[in-house]
């Protein structure tokens, strides 16, 4: 208190609780490490590795607006949908042929698509929102259905040609390339999102999600701030769908399925929500988990992975501590700096907790 | 010019009128309390002027500028912001977060998406004053839930605080606050710069005339009495039907 400093002892310590919730964890670089060594680790996996990949992305688009903003959606497949069949028409028709540059333009279709229905979103509970989702999904998987003589309908899109990524690299059967491709592009954004998780507007996300009224009252535009998070996640979710498409060179009404939508948030559930790996996290369990069963029972998986996802909820719910609760809890300690972080218990600032008032170091 | 002016406010909920004729103006830097007995209408005309609740008729004047059709959000930025009687807070945030969140969005760079939080000196530096100023210091880093009541309270009014307003609305304060934290809480009212116009709606009445320089009364709705400290608690009318025994002894 008594030392005369340029800057208050306070304000460092401010500066550095921020600098040090955006530092990478050492848990977040060994988990990209591990992401990264799966490519030769594993290369007899990389089919189903880059289906994990693809369904990691579209859970992360759907945990910015679950996880961080507070929107529940049924319906997520929407945006999905609207990427895959954009990116199928435009090889198809040879409009855009360049697959990043196609991803881009998919991405862009689909916050399209996702601002028109943000304000519908806006208003009304968990329930309105999970009904208005739903019904916007169901409304374009019609749409593609009705047109079937652009979209193939229930046969679903022929012909769709992938030209080679950056006139480079073509896509394989083996899915080389394509896992590659994926995890990139899984990879590039997800820093972007984590930039956007960790700005004063992914905070203002975190506010809102909180205690709109007060938010409104600080100053936050708080509907404004919800339709842009929500076009955000509908352009992730429709990059996720160009790279199936790419990745598959094929498109059916099935990427607009109910399924798909409920299967994303049975991801997420598992993984956990809003520290951003949980989508990650939570895709390889489930893809591994449908893998393993549907090798072990093929006709009666979804047996098993019903049961599954009832127990895991079940636990989760009846007990607070139960182990999703712990792992949970423990994911996000790995992957996220936990916010109240007890101050270093060595070479702590001078004035601070002075006495035997904190006995809880080790 | 008033800092803050209403003319002929009005709300009614179907056939009740909360808030009745209300013309009342406040100058740049007063310290006005304003009370009235349950059911007066305080927090509806808080919400009023907040924006949380459109008005069936009148205007409300921020500076000269009529604001009654601006969203809440667009009024704190024009210079008003308020705390709630009842803490509304961000739980989940710490209150380093909380306040930095404010304190960003005020500079403009809410929208920032690219940009860390925190990661100018200028906005660093206020986060710290503003924490210092409020006594946060030691609970800065802790989750907002599990503060002790007094500190957030004193977060409530940070919060608000941290917009950088020129009319501040203070809804109860001190409501519920302990014995032993509430000399804190005083004492960071009294110390609130006195350029800012504060407008205090509070029911402890020690409070109010330590702190007021004028006292609006507000009786079913409508204004009843206006004037300094002294005035109003001497005038039969308010004794009678709010302040009674209390003032006498």
């Amino acid at each position: 208190m008594s030392a005369v400093t340029a800057t208050s002892p306070l304000a460092d310590t401010v500066a550095a609780f921020f600098a040090r919730r955006a530092r990478w964890t050492p848990f977040e670089i060994a988990f990209w490490l591990v992401a990264l060594a799966s490519i030769w680790l594993f290369p007899t996996k990389h089919l189903i590795l880059t289906e994990t990949a693809i369904l990691a992305l579209f859970a992360l688009s759907l945990d910015l607006i679950l996880g961080y903003a507070g929107i529940i959606s049924l319906g997520h497949a929407a945006f999905f949908g609207v990427g895959a069949y954009f990116t199928g028409l435009v090889a198809k028709y040879g409009l855009i042929n360049e697959p990043v540059l196609a991803l881009f333009a998919a991405g862009l279709a689909a916050a399209v698509i996702g601002f028109a229905t943000s304000f519908l979103v806006l208003r009304g509970s968990d329930l309105t929102r999970l009904m208005v989702t739903l019904g916007v999904a169901l409304i374009l998987r019609e749409i593609a259905n009705r047109y079937s003589n652009i979209t193939g309908g229930a046969d679903g899109l022929q012909g769709v040609d992938i030209q080679p990524v950056l006139g480079l690299f073509r896509f394989d059967l083996y899915g080389h390339t394509a896992y590659i491709y994926c995890l990139s592009v899984l990879f590039v954004v997800f820093v972007v999102a984590r930039r956007i998780v960790q700005s004063p507007f992914g905070l203002s996300l975190g506010a809102l999600r909180g205690n709109p009224l007060r938010a409104a009252a600080v100053g936050i535009p708080v509907n404004a701030r919800l339709v842009a998070i929500y076009t955000v996640s509908a352009g992730i979710a429709g990059v996720a769908g160009a790279l199936l498409t790419q990745t598959t060179a094929f498109c059916s009404l099935d990427v607009l399925s109910f399924d798909r939508s409920a299967d994303l948030l049975l991801v997420l559930i598992i993984g956990g929500t809003g520290y951003l790996y949980g989508g990650l996290i939570g895709a390889v369990i489930f893809k591994f988990m449908q893998d393993y069963l549907a090798n072990l029972t093929p006709q009666y998986w979804q047996f098993w992975i019903g049961l599954v996802l009832v127990l895991i909820v079940l636990v989760g719910r009846e007990r607070a501590t139960g182990w999703t609760g712990y792992a949970r809890a423990g994911l996000i300690k790995l992957f996220a700096r936990a916010p109240s972080l007890p101050s270093p218990a060595g070479g702590g600032k001078g004035p601070a907790a002075v006495g035997g008032a904190a006995p809880d170091g080790h | 010019m008033p800092i803050l002016e209403t003319i002929g406010l009005e709300k009614r909920f179907g056939g009740i009128t909360a808030t009745n004729g209300v013309s009342f103006a406040v100058e740049q830097g007063a310290r006005l309390a304003l009370i009235g007995p349950n059911g007066a209408g305080k927090t509806t005309f808080v919400n009023l002027l907040t924006g949380v609740l459109k008005p069936t008729a009148g205007k409300i004047l921020l500076d000269g500028v009529d604001i009654t059709a601006l969203e809440p959000h667009q009024r704190v930025r024009r210079g008003m912001a308020r705390t709630f009687q009842i803490n509304q807070l961000f739980a989940d945030l710490t209150p380093i977060e909380s306040i930095g969140l404010v304190v960003s969005e005020r500079k403009g760079s809410g929208a920032d998406w690219w940009r860390v939080v925190g990661g100018r000196a200028k906005i660093t530096d206020e986060i710290a004053d503003i924490a210092e100023r409020f006594r946060l210091g030691d609970v800065l880093r802790e989750r907002t839930a599990i503060l002790p009541y007094g500190k957030q309270r004193l977060l409530e009014m940070a919060l608000a605080f941290a917009c950088k307003p020129r009319v501040l609305l203070l809804d109860e304060p001190a409501a519920g606050v302990p014995e032993a934290e509430r000399h804190e809480l005083l004492a960071t009212i009294e110390a609130l710069p006195k350029d800012v116009t504060v407008l205090l709606i509070e029911h402890d009445m020690d409070l109010v005339f330590s702190f007021a320089d004028r006292i609006t009364v507000l009786v079913n709705g409508a204004l009843f009495a206006d004037g300094a400290p002294e005035e109003v608690a001497h005038d039969p009318r308010v004794k009678a039907v709010y302040l009674g025994e209390e003032l006498d002894g």
